[in-house]
C-alpha cells in the first residue's frame, strides 16, 4: 500500500509539472491557435541557462535567469517568425515551428554533447518520510511551486486586464481587436508566459531522482503534448487534469513494470501516449475541450 | 469561402480541355520545352550506374526512398492538412515487415515468402497499420492529429526495442536481397557493358520504376476526382462536407495511402541499408520527412521529390565535403557535425520557405511555365 501511495504522489508531483508545460502550450494555442511544436526546445533553453550559469550566479538568480531567457526566447521567436507569415493557415504555422524546434534544438543539443548538466538545486537527494510513506523534497517542491504558478497563473488569467485580453483575443480576435487589444502584444505576452513556465518545468524535470539536464530531456518534455492534448487543446483545465493523468500513469506504469514484464522495458515511457490515445478513441476533442460545431 | 473549391474546379478543368483538345496532345508535347527536359533527366538517371561510385548510388538510393515517402505525407499533409508526426513509424513497419515475411534461417521469426510478395506484403501491412489509426486519424484535423501522430512514434520504438524475436532488439535486423523474375539484387556481381553491377547498380532501376509509378499515381489521385475533394477539405472541412465530400472517410483513407507510400519508402531503405536498426525510425526521421515537403512544396509530386532529394542529399554532401568547407567538421572533434550542420540548413530552409516562399521551391521552378497558358505543375 504504501508503495502505491508513493507512486502516487511522485505522479502527482510529475504531473503537476507536466501540467506546467502543457499549461503554456495551451496558452500559446488559445492566444493564437498555433500549436507550438517548439514547446520541449524552449524548456531545454531555459534549463540549459540554468545549468550553465549556476556555477557562477549561484542557484536562484541563475533559474531567474534560465526563466527570463527562456521567456525572451519564446517572444523572440513570436516577433521575429510567428509574426512575419502573413497567410492564414494555422497548420502551416504548427508547421514553423517544427522548424524553430529543429533548429534549437539541434543547437543546444551539440551544446550538451553527452554531458548531464546539474542544475544545482538546494534540495539535493534528501527524502521527507512522513509514517511509511517516503517522497523526495525534490518532489513536494515540484508539487507546491507548480501549484503555486499554476494558482498564479489563473488568478491573472481571470482578473487582470492582461487576462482579460487574451481571453477577448482567443474569443474573437478581430472583435478584440476592435475594442483595442494589441493582439500582437498579446501573442508575444503568450509565447514569453509560456516559456517562462517551461524554463520551471525543466528545473523540476532534471533534479533528483533524474541525473540531470541531458539531451533526452526534450523526450521527457514531449509529454506534455498527450498531456496538452488528452485534456483538451483549449482548455486551461484541461491542461492541469491532462498533466495530472499523464503524470500518475506514468509513475504507476514506472513502477509496476516488473509486474508487466511481458509487455516490454521502459513501459513508463510509452503510457502517456497510450492514454491519450484510448481517450482521443472515446473523444476526440479531449476530456476538457470544446466539441466542435460548425454552423452554416 | 466556400465556394471557392468548386469554382477553381470548374475554371481549371474547363480551360485545361479548351486549351488541348485530345488529339492535339503529341503534337503540344513536343513543342514544350519540359518534354525535353524530361528526356534528357530520364536519359540522365538511367545512365548514372555507369559512371558513379557506390557512395553517390547510395545517397541516390535515400533519396529515391525517401521521395518515395515524402509523396506520400505531402498527400497526406500538402493536399488534406492533415499533419503526421508519426510517419517514421510506418517506414519502420514497412521495412522490418518486408524482413520478417521474407527472412528466413537467421534465428529470429520469419516466414522465408517469395521476398517480392514479402515486399507486397510489407506495403499492404503498413496499410493496416495506418488504417488501425484511422478512428483517430479520421477525426482529428490538422496539428491536432500532428499529435496524436506522436503516440505512434513512441509505440514503434517501445515495439522495436521489445519484440527482440521479430525485430532483433537493438541490433536490428538483416535484410534479405529482394529478387524478382529470378533477378536478384544483391552484391553478386554481374557485369553490364564492362561496369560491375552491384546491389546499388541493379536497385537504382527497381527504385527509379517504383518512383516513377509512385509519383503518376499520385499525380493521377491529386488531379482527379479524390484529389479534388481532399483539397476542398483542407480549404474548408465544413463546405466539402456540404458539397457531399464524406469528411472522415477521406482523413482516413488519405492516411491509409499515406502510410502505404511510406511502407514502400521502408522497404526501398532496408533494402539499401541492407540492415534495418530501430533508432533510425525516431522523432528525427518524421521531422526530416515533414521538413522534405515544406521545403519542396505543399501539395505536390514534384514538390515532395525535390524536397526528398534536397534533405536526404544535404547531409551526405556535407560529409564527403567536409574538410572543404568551413565550419563543418568530421563528428566528434568538436566542431559542428555533418548531420548537424544539415540540420541546421533544413530547420532554418522550413522557416524561410513558409514566410518568404509559400509555394515552395518548386514554386520558383513553376513561376516561368505559368505564363504559357494552359500549363500546370
Amino acid at each position: 500500500m504504501s508503495t502505491f501511495a508513493e507512486l502516487l504522489l511522485n505522479g502527482l508531483s510529475m504531473g503537476s509539472v507536466y501540467a506546467l508545460i502543457a499549461l503554456g502550450f495551451v496558452v500559446i494555442f488559445r492566444a493564437t491557435e498555433v500549436v507550438n511544436f517548439a514547446h520541449a526546445s524552449l524548456l531545454l533553453a531555459g534549463g540549459y541557462l540554468t545549468a550553465s550559469l549556476h556555477d557562477d550566479l549561484g542557484f536562484w538568480p541563475a533559474l531567474a535567469v534560465g526563466v527570463a531567457g527562456a521567456a525572451v526566447v519564446g517572444a523572440a521567436v513570436e516577433f521575429c517568425v510567428m509574426r512575419r507569415y502573413r497567410g492564414q493557415d494555422h497548420s502551416v504555422l504548427a508547421i514553423v515551428t517544427i522548424g524553430v524546434d529543429i533548429l534549437l534544438t539541434t543547437e543546444l543539443t551539440r551544446r550538451l554533447g553527452t554531458d548531464v548538466l546539474p542544475l544545482g538545486d538546494p534540495w539535493g537527494d534528501s527524502v521527507l518520510t512522513v509514517g511509511s510513506v517516503s517522497i523526495a523534497h525534490t518532489r513536494v517542491a515540484a508539487f507546491v511551486t507548480a501549484a503555486l504558478l499554476i494558482g498564479l497563473f489563473l488568478a491573472a488569467f481571470r482578473y487582470t486586464s492582461w487576462g482579460v485580453a487574451m481571453r477577448a483575443a482567443a474569443e474573437s480576435p478581430e472583435t478584440a481587436a476592435l475594442m483595442g487589444v494589441r493582439l500582437g502584444r498579446v501573442s508575444l505576452g503568450a509565447w514569453a508566459v509560456a516559456g517562462a513556465l517551461a524554463a520551471v518545468a525543466a528545473l523540476f524535470l532534471t533534479v533528483f531522482p533524474t541525473p540531470g539536464l541531458e539531451r533526452a530531456t526534450s523526450l521527457a518534455a514531449l509529454k506534455a503534448f498527450p498531456a496538452a492534448i488528452l485534456g483538451g487543446l483549449d482548455s486551461t483545465t484541461g491542461a492541469l487534469v491532462g498533466g495530472l493523468v499523464v503524470g500518475v500513469t506514468e509513475s504507476l506504469a514506472t513502477g509496476y513494470q516488473s509486474d508487466l514484464t511481458f509487455l516490454g522495458r521502459g513501459l513508463g515511457d510509452l503510457a502517456p501516449y497510450l492514454v491519450m490515445t484510448a481517450i482521443l478513441l472515446i473523444r476526440p476533442a479531449g476530456l476538457f475541450g470544446t466539441k466542435e460545431l460548425a454552423r452554416v | 469561402m466556400s465556394e471557392v473549391p468548386v469554382s477553381e474546379a470548374r475554371t481549371s478543368s474547363g480551360r485545361r480541355s479548351l486549351k488541348r483538345p485530345p488529339g492535339q496532345t503529341a503534337r503540344t508535347f513536343l513543342k514544350r520545352p519540359r518534354a525535353y527536359a524530361w528526356a534528357a533527366g530520364s536519359v540522365l538517371l538511367l545512365a548514372l550506374p555507369f559512371y558513379l561510385d557506390r557512395f553517390w548510388l547510395q545517397a541516390g538510393l535515400f533519396a529515391m526512398a525517401a521521395a518515395i515517402g515524402a509523396i506520400g505525407i505531402n498527400l497526406l499533409t500538402g493536399a488534406t492538412g492533415q499533419l503526421s508526426m508519426g510517419h517514421a513509424f510506418f517506414l519502420a513497419v514497412g521495412a522490418y515487415g518486408y524482413c520478417v515475411f521474407a527472412g528466413e534461417g537467421d534465428g529470429l521469426t520469419g516466414l522465408g515468402l517469395p521476398t517480392w510478395l514479402a515486399a507486397v506484403l510489407a506495403v499492404l501491412l503498413a496499410g493496416v497499420a495506418g488504417g488501425l489509426f484511422s478512428p483517430i486519424a479520421g477525426r482529428l484535423r490538422g496539428a491536432y492529429l500532428g499529435i496524436a501522430t506522436l503516440a505512434l512514434i513512441f509505440i514503434g520504438q517501445h515495439v522495436l526495442f521489445n519484440a527482440g524475436d521479430l525485430t532483433g532488439g537493438s541490433n536490428g535486423r538483416a535484410v534479405p536481397p529482394l529478387s524478382v523474375f529470378g533477378l536478384t539484387f544483391d552484391d553478386r556481381e554481374a557485369v553490364v557493358a564492362a561496369v560491375p553491377f552491384g546491389s546499388a547498380e541493379k536497385l537504382w532501376y527497381a527504385g527509379l520504376v517504383l518512383l516513377l509509378g509512385c509519383g503518376l499515381f499520385a499525380r493521377g489521385v491529386l488531379r482527379g476526382r479524390p484529389g479534388r475533394a481532399l483539397n476542398a477539405i483542407r480549404d474548408h472541412r465544413v463546405a466539402a462536407g456540404v458539397l457531399g465530400v464524406p469528411v472522415a472517410r477521406y482523413r482516413a483513407g488519405v492516411f491509409v495511402l499515406s502510410s502505404m507510400y511510406a511502407g514502400l519508402a521502408g522497404v526501398l531503405l532496408a533494402l539499401v541499408f541492407q540492415r534495418t536498426v530501430p533508432d533510425y525510425f525516431g522523432m528525427t526521421l518524421s521531422l526530416e520527412y515533414l521538413a522534405m515537403i515544406v521545403i519542396g512544396g505543399l501539395g505536390s509530386v514534384a514538390g515532395a521529390v525535390a524536397g526528398a532529394v534536397l534533405v536526404s542529399l544535404l547531409p551526405q554532401l556535407l560529409t564527403r565535403y567536409s574538410e572543404a568547407l568551413p565550419l563543418v567538421s568530421a563528428p566528434g572533434t568538436g566542431g559542428i557535425a555533418p548531420g548537424e550542420a544539415s540540420r541546421y540548413l533544413y530547420g532554418a530552409a522550413v522557416v524561410a520557405v513558409v514566410l518568404f516562399l509559400p509555394g515552395g521551391l518548386i514554386s520558383v521552378a513553376a513561376r516561368r511555365p505559368r505564363s504559357t497558358p494552359g500549363e500546370e505543375a
